[in-house]
């Protein structure tokens, strides 16, 4: 453990390859009427087996910047690249979590997560035994068949993550996965969260609004500007990998790091 | 450096327990509320005592006006003289209700299956969706009963016209709800699917059809019940069989109780296939229709 304090403290991830590359990136959304500027000049390097946590406040472009990472959305300036390559259609080889849980409402949730295993043509066995184990993970158990509108909004926040991580993959992009979640429930996720990116070495890019959470969860913090969206600072605390909600939130550097971002955001802008 | 494998050995122990069990408050059995037959049942009576009061004032009404005698009998017969057409004619009625039927069904069917293949053609093509849709809306307005005595000099006297013009009615209200069906998926499913690098096909069968089930199916109902009216027109302007051509007989020898009697299987026909439709809607969309109940019995 202590070995890890300190190379995280002194060496942050330095040698491993990058894994999403964004250079001066800007992204305009035109309507008849207006122009949108969603991202402005944005450059974000993301390295294999980072955890980097977007900060910013509400229409800053967080969500677009992920999609356009994704591939989802075409017609933007710069350069976007993952895994080495230019993004120039729908990445397949991630998982997205989506803002707004996108479940499909006459599928029962382990239906839902194992949408994910049918549409890529998984290993119909191997897909169910790591449903199953998501839906443990998750608590979850005893709604596998429940549809998405017997269930809270935290509960299909959930549905969506594991549908996420089911074919483990390389990088995993999360669109404030935990938004509607109560308190407690959010802190148990942000430990599974932190233990699953521990333990698969998956390179994570989560949008949040939550400071502590952002600061809980990443390696790398990134806070981002009121519209249009422009990177204001990037932070790494240092904290060791391993998070726990006993010792972490009362680390000095933890609660630094959070000050740090609740000044960058504004004293206007700090939800919970 | 913090490799994978190290941190693996760091976190064998603690958490994963400790959130399984503190997660697991919520995990009492769900209450599902499927609905028992029993229940379903009750709702079905609750639902229908009271359309089924009015159907019956309205019998008493019409027993009442034949009983005194207050409008002749050639015009409004007795609900007694109309029961015992149905009787003594039981044999000729079924056999024309039964070409009806037919008629409407292959109507009602060939429609659905071109309705939902123009429209799938419709939502996935541009160019046919500027082509097509404009020239579909327009033929909506041609009055497809004036089409009835062209399809007979082309077809004859047989089946074909009255399917055709079955089509040509119910085709128009299939056709719109499968296209704002299709239309109505939510983008954000769409790219979700894109991120699973799901093909087209797949993406259609998984979400779009199944998504746009719950308008299609409402054109479907609409749509029965028109299949009955074309191919009763169709059988209007030339046939020798099937309850239209009853009617005409029954009107031609001023028989207002066989008018009566057909006219009643004609309507028997419609809500048949009408209920047919709703209870596959049931099947298809239990989702769906568990949250909205059914049409007929919602109003209540
Ligand atoms: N498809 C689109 N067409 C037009 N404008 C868009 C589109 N998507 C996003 N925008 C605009 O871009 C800006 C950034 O939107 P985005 O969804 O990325 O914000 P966000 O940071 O995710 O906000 P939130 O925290 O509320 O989710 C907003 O002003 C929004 O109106
Ligand atoms: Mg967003």
């Amino acid at each position: 453990m202590a070995a890890t304090v300190l190379d995280g403290a002194t060496t942050p991830s330095v040698a491993t390859d990058p894994i999403i590359e964004v250079e001066n990136l800007t992204m305009r959304f035109r309507s008849k009427r207006s122009e949108t500027v969603a991202l402005d000049d944005v450059s974000l390097t993301v390295r294999a087996g980072e955890f980097v946590t977007i900060a910013g406040p509400s229409g800053c472009g967080k969500s677009t910047l992920l999609k356009l990472v994704a591939g989802l959305t075409p017609g933007f300036e710069g350069k976007v690249h993952l895994y080495g390559a230019p993004v120039t259609r729908p990445q397949r080889d991630i998982g997205f979590a989506f803002q707004r849980s996108a479940l499909l409402e006459w599928r029962g949730v382990r239906k839902n997560i194992l949408l994910q295993a049918e549409m890529r043509g998984m290993d119909r066995r191997l897909a169910q035994r790591r449903a199953d184990h998501l839906i443990e993970l998750t608590g979850l158990t005893g709604f596998e068949k429940a549809l998405p509108h017997e269930l809270s909004g935290g509960m299909q926040q959930r549905v969506a993550l594991c549908r996420a991580l089911l074919h483990e993959p390389r990088v995993l992009l999360m669109d404030e996965p935990f938004g509607a979640l109560d308190a407690l429930t959010r802190e148990q996720m942000n430990v599974e969260m932190n233990r699953i990116w521990r333990e698969t070495g998956t390179t994570v890019v989560l949008v949040t609004h939550s400071v502590p959470e952002a600061v809980y969860l990443g390696s790398r913090i990134v806070v981002m500007s009121p519209r249009p969206g422009r990177i204001v600072e990037t932070l790494e605390p240092g904290l060791p990998d391993e998070r726990d909600y006993g010792t972490t939130l009362r680390d000095p550097r933890f609660t630094r790091a959070a000050e740090r971002i609740r000044g960058l955001l504004g004293a206007t802008h700090t939800p919970e | 450096m913090t490799t994978t494998e190290d941190l693996r050995a760091d976190s064998s122990d603690g958490p994963p327990t400790a959130t399984a069990r503190a997660t697991a408050k919520d995990t009492a059995v769900p209450g599902r509320g499927r609905t028992s037959a029993w229940g379903q049942a009750v709702r079905l009576a609750d639902a229908s005592w009271r359309p089924l009061v009015v159907l019956g004032l309205l019998f008493a009404g019409w027993w009442f006006v034949a009983w005194r005698e207050l409008v002749p009998a050639y015009l409004i017969p007795s609900p007694g003289a109309v029961l015992e057409t149905m009787v003594s004619e039981r044999a000729m009625l079924l056999e024309h209700t039964w070409v009806t039927t037919v008629e409407t069904v292959l109507g009602f069917v060939i429609a659905a299956v071109v309705g939902v293949a123009t429209a799938v053609l419709l939502v996935y093509s541009k160019t046919a969706e500027k082509s097509l849709y404009p020239l579909i809306l327009f033929a909506q307005v041609i009055p497809k009963i004036a089409i009835a005595p062209i399809l007979v000099v082309w077809f004859g006297f047989g089946l074909t016209p009255k399917i055709i013009l079955a089509v040509l009615i119910a085709f128009f209200p299939v056709v719109v709800s499968a296209v704002a069906g299709l239309r109505s998926v939510d983008p954000e499913l769409l790219e979700m699917s894109a991120t699973m690098g799901a093909s087209r096909w797949r993406t259609f069968v998984k979400i779009r059809f199944p998504g746009a089930l719950p308008q299609l199916m409402s054109g479907l109902k609409v749509a029965v019940t028109l299949a009955v009216v074309g191919a009763v027109v169709g059988e209007f302007v030339g046939a020798d069989r099937g309850l239209g051509f009853v009617l005409l007989l029954a009107s031609g020898n001023l028989d207002a109780p066989l008018l009566f009697a057909d006219l009643i299987l004609m309507s028997l026909i419609g809500v048949v296939l009408f209920v047919l439709v709703e209870l596959a809607e049931h099947l298809l969309i239990p989702w769906h229709a568990s949250r909205r109940g059914s049409v007929v019995l919602a109003a209540s």
